[in-house]
């Protein structure tokens, strides 16, 4: 599997698109084929301030309810509103349609805290 | 699976306490051991301890008195179809089920029970019952909680006392504070002050209850509920007595988020602390952070009707710790009782059943404020209970009823020590015109002596 060039990736699954100092976050492709149909996602409340990989919120499968840790820190600016309707937007476009929200990063210097795609590749090649 | 301890879990446990044994674990200090057997009589037959239990029932005298409480708990009608179905096996030796699916009928009760319940309330979403009101209330403030991120909790005085003590004792547990709201003169919650005490968004919910303790109906006005939407602050709806559910206005229609309460009025006898239940129900909205079991109803492969335990994700046997709720269980069998009870009543039943508390209700308060000295203590209106003044402080008068086999109601100087000439008294439609002038007669007796002293 390969993932999505330009992106940044935590352990727990999620990714992180940086533009400047906002970033836009999600779950992977492989996070969303483990936990399978996707029936809810509680994100986070605009404005919240985000410390990173505090768990923000959760992911509710067919499966099983999982938690959201954050990738990075920082104040949400938008959330996905899609998702409410929606939330099988998720398996369907985990990298596009199916983002999670958006945060004004506290601190670009906790990007290092990140994997690259070629790292996060070898983590759950090992999974 | 039960699956016990093996020899080696058990020497590794004591190696780690420092035991030798488990007799030496849990053995008994000499100095508190029972050393000779202790001096309980022998054995009897079944019948004899049958004659002599009767005995011991025959001491309770409670059915000598006539009785103007409520204050929380309603005696009123139980018509015997509750017994005959309730009282069914298939009913009473079900648990929760583990296996929900297997036992349908049970899920359909509970089923019934929640759509009355959002029915009663006007909301869209109930959970299959909790403990009482009081706990009902404690789940609400959580839920509020959770969903704002704030901390505090605005409750007014006239929210039952009882159910206040258990919100602080759950929100002590989870560093949450708890502000009071006045009541004002007539008896309704003071909201003057309310929008500025929310200005600054630090309450999660606003907690108002209708009828409240002293059974004024007191929904919050309009104007307040705007306040409380337009600070994003939750507001809880509770009731004590369900049965006013079927007079007044729904607590959706006045604008609470989460309607909470009792429904021990349903069918269920007014024991010696319980057990009653609790009720809860909300929006849409906050359908995911209801704590407990909620039953939904689906149809399975061949197109019949099916009932099933739903969005069990969020419960505490999935998530742990992380939970909003530590609920996994309902109080079925109070629930199910109310649900046969609403079933027999009907809506036109249910509807005059609380139109008899209302006009009984206000019979007793014609009587007993028509007494020299005893007054009505709120102009408000009222559902099936109210607060008189009597001369000589509550204690007193309802002492020297108590001398004449009449339980009077309740002295609210427990609680309000403004009030502590206050009694409530409460009327339901088991209360007679022949008790309402006994009651009348005793207190023109009683208050008389009180001037004489």
């Amino acid at each position: 599997m390969s993932q999505p060039a330009g992106l940044l990736f935590s352990k727990d699954h999620e990714w992180v698109k940086v533009d400047g100092d906002v970033a836009l976050v999600g779950i992977t492709d492989y996070a969303q084929q483990s936990l399978g149909d996707i029936v809810y996602v509680e994100l986070p409340r605009l404005g919240a301030s985000l410390q990173q990989f505090a768990s923000i919120g959760v992911v509710e499968s067919v499966k099983a309810v999982s938690d959201i840790f954050t990738p990075v820190g920082g104040e949400v600016l938008e959330v996905n509103a899609e998702l409410e309707a929606d939330p099988a937007l998720v398996n369907r476009e985990p990298f596009d349609g199916g983002w999670f929200y958006k945060v004004k990063l506290a601190d670009v210097g906790e990007l290092a805290n990140l994997l690259s795609p070629d790292a996060y590749d070898r983590l759950i090649a090992e999974a | 699976m039960y699956t016990p301890h093996t020899e080696q879990d058990v020497a590794a446990m004591l190696a780690a306490v420092g035991a030798a044994s488990l007799e030496e674990l849990v053995r008994v200090p000499d100095e508190v051991a029972l050393r000779a057997a202790p001096d309980v009589p022998p054995h009897h037959a079944e019948i004899d301890i049958a004659a002599r239990f009767a005995g011991f029932a025959d001491r309770t005298h409670a059915g000598e008195y006539l009785a103007f409480l409520g204050a929380g708990a309603y005696r009123h009608y139980i018509p015997p179809v509750i017994a005959a179905l309730a009282m069914r096996g298939e009913f009473l030796t079900s648990y929760t089920p583990y296996q929900a699916e297997v036992s349908q009928g049970y899920l359909q009760t509970i089923y019934e029970w929640q759509t009355y319940v959002a029915l009663l309330t006007g909301l869209d979403v109930a959970n299959a019952s909790v403990y009482d009101g009081a706990t009902a209330l404690a789940e609400a403030a959580i839920m509020a909680i959770n969903a704002t991120g704030r901390r505090s909790l605005l409750v007014s005085r006239a929210v039952h006392p009882s159910y206040r003590r258990v919100l602080c004792t759950y929100a002590a547990g989870i560093g949450a504070a708890v502000d009071e709201l006045p009541y004002a003169p007539d008896g309704t919650t003071d909201g003057t002050r309310l929008a500025a005490a929310l200005a600054d968004e630090r309450y999660a919910a606003v907690v108002i209850q209708s009828p409240n303790f002293f059974g004024t109906i007191d929904p919050l006005a309009p104007a307040h509920a705007a306040a409380v939407k337009a600070t994003k602050t939750l507001l809880i709806g509770v009731t004590a007595e369900a049965l006013a559910l079927a007079a007044l206005a729904t607590p959706a229609s006045w604008g609470v988020d989460i309607a909470v309460g009792e429904a021990q009025s349903f069918g269920n006898a007014v024991a010696y602390g319980g057990p009653h239940v609790g009720f809860i129900a909300t929006t849409e909205t906050h359908l995911r952070r209801i704590p407990g079991r909620l039953v939904g109803r689906t149809v399975d492969r061949a197109g019949r009707t099916a009932y099933v335990l739903t969005l069990q994700a969020r419960e505490q046997h999935i998530r742990r710790e992380r939970a909003s709720s530590n609920i996994c269980t309902n109080q079925a069998h109070c629930a199910l009782v109310a649900t046969i009870y609403l079933a027999a009543m009907g809506k036109t039943g249910l509807r005059d059943c609380a139109a008899h508390n209302v006009a009984r209700a206000a019979a007793l308060r014609a009587r007993v404020t028509a007494v020299a000295g005893v007054s009505a203590a709120f102009v408000a209106p009222a559902f099936n209970e109210f607060v008189v003044r009597v001369p000589g402080g509550a204690g007193a008068v309802l002492a020297a009823l108590r001398k004449k086999k009449i339980l009077g109601g309740v002295d609210l100087g427990r609680w309000y020590p403004e009030l502590a000439d206050g009694i409530l008294m409460t009327a339901t439609e088991l209360t007679t015109a022949a008790d309402i002038e006994q009651l009348g007669t005793a207190l023109e007796e009683v208050v008389r002596d009180v001037a004489r002293v």
